[in-house]
């Protein structure tokens, strides 16, 4: 590796220079990534990818006119000119007198180790990668007869640096890995296909799920769906499946984020401290949990991360903000602001999870009379202003408790905010393998159409 | 900024590459070597430097302005079924010799080295975007006068739009494609995107209606006679009037006519993915069998054409630095082709068909659509809608998503009319339409002599990467297909 400036160095250097340029406030965020990812199909290797990026993001204040800017090219007296570039970009928007950096008593005081970073796996070799995932495939494709294909199987490991430096005199920086194995196998019957597809993601390679157990769970999902076929138009109840019920969640995520509330985008709007699920319902956004897949120390802003109760037992108790959204809405920042490189910060979930209730996703199965288990969606059918929601829907029908068959080619569709408060049921198996994440849930009736 | 090249021409971008980063072609030549050492089949180069820019306006006020400028390059070796590929955005002879070592380890150890000569730099015969120098950009203090104008154009619609977020995207992006076939190939590539979000509200109803255009165009194409920003500001002014006094959308099968021009994403989740040759190579796709088989009706040909001028999809050459074409994928009902990048083709014993096509240096090329679209049949569209008795009317759309193994698509309305006796009733909800791709084509019984193409939104994602494309169609009536309301 070659010698590079150093992340914090970088970010004092972009800020002293936006200040020499004419910036009356500004921030920069550095980000330094690599990544490994082997795939295999069919046994046999089919991609290996390598990478490195690092990237200097600037916003700069003149007043209260902002801009901001990334660039890669970091080289010699190039980030002198960008950070002229950006200022002068600043002095043209209009002035928006809400528009400031946070304010300097909530910026992150320390930066705690939050189990981030795991560099042991980083050591892996190349060899070893394939080997995971040709174990991860193995296990898919032998798992029974009618798993005729593959779309492969892979692993991918990441590091990556977050520099962060504000003219306020915030500075600050943490490391993160993540480590991800993943199995697509093909099942066939009958002239017909069905994909199905597991993984497991961690900050730490030491905890990742065992490759053949991913890979047997890759493989009965694509075998539980062959046969499916649509059922009948109706209305009955619906269960999601941990995965397609963190979709549900990421719903709700979005329609608490700030910018969704001042740009009335939301369904959600001026809806604090009312009942808007369930209460069965309790959502926490924790931006410190320990090995948390979206954890940090600080916000994109600089600010301190936390841990905020968005939805309490059904009751809507808090938004998601960051410093702009909160002046606007007359509220506190809560640590949200996510902050693409290049890109002005804006709030954003963290950790965003449905806490787990208490009854066996077993028990949930056998509770429904008559309904539809989801364990797949698709498409883009949801409102966000109005909550309208009408989604492509696989999984599996079960009467009097037992599944019956395998569903495709139906949608679901309702309302939002009616299918959060009838949310009857909330599994006690929540096991995050993404950052938004949710157990079972069990819905009482929404629009099944099919044939 | 000058951190950008001012004014490109594609004559002078192998020139921009060679001076930005000290390279020759006897470096890219040496790369190549180094690629190739093991049992390599094939290696390319590509460099790439891209600068947009945009600047969005909300709640009346031009808020936000961002640029941001990328380079990198990526090196990639293929044997066989197997892809190496390594990527840095630091970009040196030094760099590019790691690059090379780490992507060629995926071939085999053995074999002989092999020295590649580059032809001269070769471009296209044609320019499909001849957008001169810069004429994609314009300073900002224009662009934001122009946000505000859609912003005041959409609040003058109607008093009940009661916020406006616009934005305006500009991208210039400069590629050079180097390969071990001796190929050296340079393209310049524009890109213009608008879009227009407006929230109206009535009483305790609120909704939102979207609209927005752009391609391969000068800045312009906005502003000129036609002034199509301002048309894009009316249209989701429109459009979110229009949906306050939607009712709840039916549940179940019916009969329903699609509009002209984006509604066409049915052709692209339909069938387009479907009919990529990795997918089909490796036999995991709905349509992997059906090869001049009968797939829709006769009255359906579905092209993707890379060669259209200015169109968002549209580019001079691939990614892979092959000339795009006008490729037949379904001709009078029956499928005739498959869209091929090179490994692909490689391996199915077939040329390639212009569609390697890659987010950026960072991702490996993979085959894709450019614009996908369903030919003029002869059918005055309004008879079309007069010919249904019951069903759905819809004519804008969002996103859609499609399973391409088991062939399942979805795509979703967000314009929407009940259609009764062969008239035009009320706006309904928001609604997804579930189909299955083998089968939803044959049920086209009724194509209309208005074929359009969109206005140049589309986004196209796969394996995480996104490329911009472009669909159209004329307007269709389908027997039969699920719609997903709540009222059943």
């Amino acid at each position: 590796m070659s010698t590079r400036e150093d992340g914090a160095a970088l970010v004092e250097r972009a800020i002293e220079a936006a200040r020499r340029a004419g910036a009356t406030d500004c921030d920069a965020v550095f980000v330094e990534g690599e990544s490994s990812t082997a795939s295999v199909r069919l046994r046999e290797v089919e991609n290996v990818v390598l990478s490195r990026e690092r990237r200097l993001g600037l916003r700069c204040f003149v007043d209260h006119r902002s801009a901001a800017a990334s660039t890669a090219d970091l080289d010699g007296d190039a980030v002198g000119r960008f950070a002229a570039d950006v200022v002068g970009m600043a002095r043209i928007v209009a002035p928006d007198p809400v528009s400031a950096l946070a304010d300097a008593s909530l910026l992150a005081r320390d930066v705690p180790d939050l189990g981030l970073d795991d560099p042991a796996g980083l050591a892996t070799s190349p060899e070893e990668r394939v080997e995971l995932a040709r174990l991860c495939e193995a296990a898919a494709l032998d798992a029974d007869p009618r798993i005729v294909n593959s779309d492969g199987a892979g692993f991918s490991a990441r590091s990556s640096r977050v520099a962060y430096a504000s003219s306020r005199g915030f500075a600050g920086e943490y490391r993160g890995t993540g480590y991800t194995l993943w199995a697509a196998p093909v099942a066939g019957a009958d002239g017909a296909m069905q994909s199905g597809s597991w993984f497991d993601t961690r900050r730490s390679l030491a905890r990742l799920e065992d490759p053949g157990s991913i890979g047997r769970i890759a493989a009965e999902r694509a075998l539980r769906r062959l046969g499916a076929r649509p059922v009948p138009t109706q209305e009955a109840t619906v269960v999601f499946d941990p995965q397609t019920a963190a979709s549900l969640v990421g719903h709700v995520a979005s329609a608490v984020c700030g910018g969704a509330l001042y740009r009335r985008t939301s369904f959600l709007l001026d809806r604090l401290g009312e009942a808007v699920a369930s209460p069965l319902v309790t959502l926490v956004d924790d931006g410190r949990l320990p090995g948390g897949l979206a954890s940090r120390p600080f916000d994109g802003e600089g600010v301190a991360t936390r841990r905020t109760v968005v939805v309490e037992a059904g009751v809507l108790r808090s938004y998601l903000l960051d410093t702009y959204a909160a002046s606007r809405l007359g509220l506190a920042t809560t640590g949200s602001a996510a902050r693409s490189v290049g890109d002005v910060p804006g709030a954003s979930p963290t950790n965003f999870h449905l806490q787990a209730g208490t009854t066996p996703p077993a028990e949930i199965l056998r509770s429904v009379d008559r309904g539809l288990w989801v364990t797949s969606l698709s498409g883009f059918g949801v409102n966000p202003v109005t909550g309208d929601y009408s989604r492509g829907a696989s999984g599996l029908w079960i009467e009097r408790g037992e599944v019956v068959h395998p569903v495709e080619e139906v949608t679901i569709a309702g309302n939002l905010l009616d299918m959060l408060r009838g949310i009857e049921m909330v599994g006690d198996d929540l096991a995050p393998r993404t950052s938004v994440a949710a157990p079972t849930v069990r819905i009482g009736r929404m629009t099944i159409a099919g044939r | 900024m000058t951190t950008i090249p001012e004014k490109v021409a594609p004559a002078t971008a192998e020139t921009f590459f060679f001076d930005r980063f000290g390279l020759d072609a006897r470096a890219l030549e040496s790369t190549l070597g180094a690629a190739l050492a093991r049992r390599a089949d094939f290696a390319d180069l590509y460099f790439e430097h891209r600068s947009s820019d945009s600047v969005s306006l909300d709640e009346g006020l031009v808020k936000k302005a961002n640029q941001s400028v990328s380079q990198g390059a990526g090196v990639r070796v293929l044997a066989g079924e197997k892809t190496g590929y390594a990527y840095s955005d630091e970009v040196s002879l030094d760099q590019l010799r790691v690059a090379a070592r780490h992507a060629g380890a995926i071939a085999a150890a053995g074999g002989e080295s092999r020295a590649v000569g580059l032809a001269p730099p070769g471009r296209p015969d044609r320019d499909l975007y001849p957008v001169p120098g810069d004429g994609v950009r314009r300073p900002l203090p224009e662009r934001v006068a122009l946000l505000e104008r859609i912003d005041r154009e959409a609040r003058a619609f109607d008093p009940r739009i009661r916020n406006v977020m616009a934005s305006i995207g500009t991208e210039q992006k400069l590629v050079l494609v180097a390969n071990s076939e001796g190929e050296l190939v340079a393209d310049v590539q524009p890109l213009l995107r608008v879009n227009v979000a407006c929230i109206a509200e009535d009483g305790d109803r609120r909704q939102q209606g979207s609209a927005g255009g752009g391609g391969r165009h000068a800045f312009a194409w906005l502003v000129d006679d036609e002034e199509r920003a301002l048309r894009f500001a009316r249209e989701a002014a429109r459009q979110a009037i229009v949906n306050l006094d939607a009712v709840d959308a039916p549940a179940g099968p019916m009969t329903v006519v699609l509009g002209a021009g984006w509604p066409g994403i049915l052709l692209h989740e339909a069938v387009g993915h479907g009919l990529e040759g990795d997918f089909n190579r490796k036999g995991t796709s709905a349509f992997a069998k059906l090869m001049g088989e009968r797939v829709a009706s006769e009255l359906c040909t579905v092209v993707d054409d890379g060669t259209i001028a200015s169109r968002r999809g549209s580019l001079n050459v691939d990614d892979e630095g092959t000339p795009t074409r006008r490729n037949v994928l379904i001709e009078k009902g029956r499928l005739v082709g498959y869209l091929h990048d090179r490994l692909n083709a490689r391996l199915m014993g077939v040329p390639a068909t212009g569609n390697g096509r890659r987010e950026s240096f960072m991702h490996y090329p993979l085959p894709r659509m450019t614009n996908t679209f369903m030919l003029a049949g002869t059918d005055a569209p309004e008879d079309v809608i007069r010919s249904v008795d019951r069903g759905l009317y819809a004519v804008a759309f969002g996103g859609g998503q499609v399973d391409i193994t088991n062939g399942k698509f979805v795509f979703s309305a967000s314009e929407a009319y009940l259609l009764e006796g062969g008239k035009i009733g009320r706006p309904v909800k928001g609604a997804t339409l579930i189909g299955n791709g083998p089968d939803v084509l044959t049920r086209i019984s009724r194509v209309g002599a208005d074929l359009r193409l969109d206005d140049g939104i589309g986004t196209c994602g796969k394996d995480g990467q996104s490329v911009p494309v472009g669909v159209g169609q004329p307007t269709l009536r389908i027997d039969g297909i699920t719609v997903g309301g709540t009222r059943a």
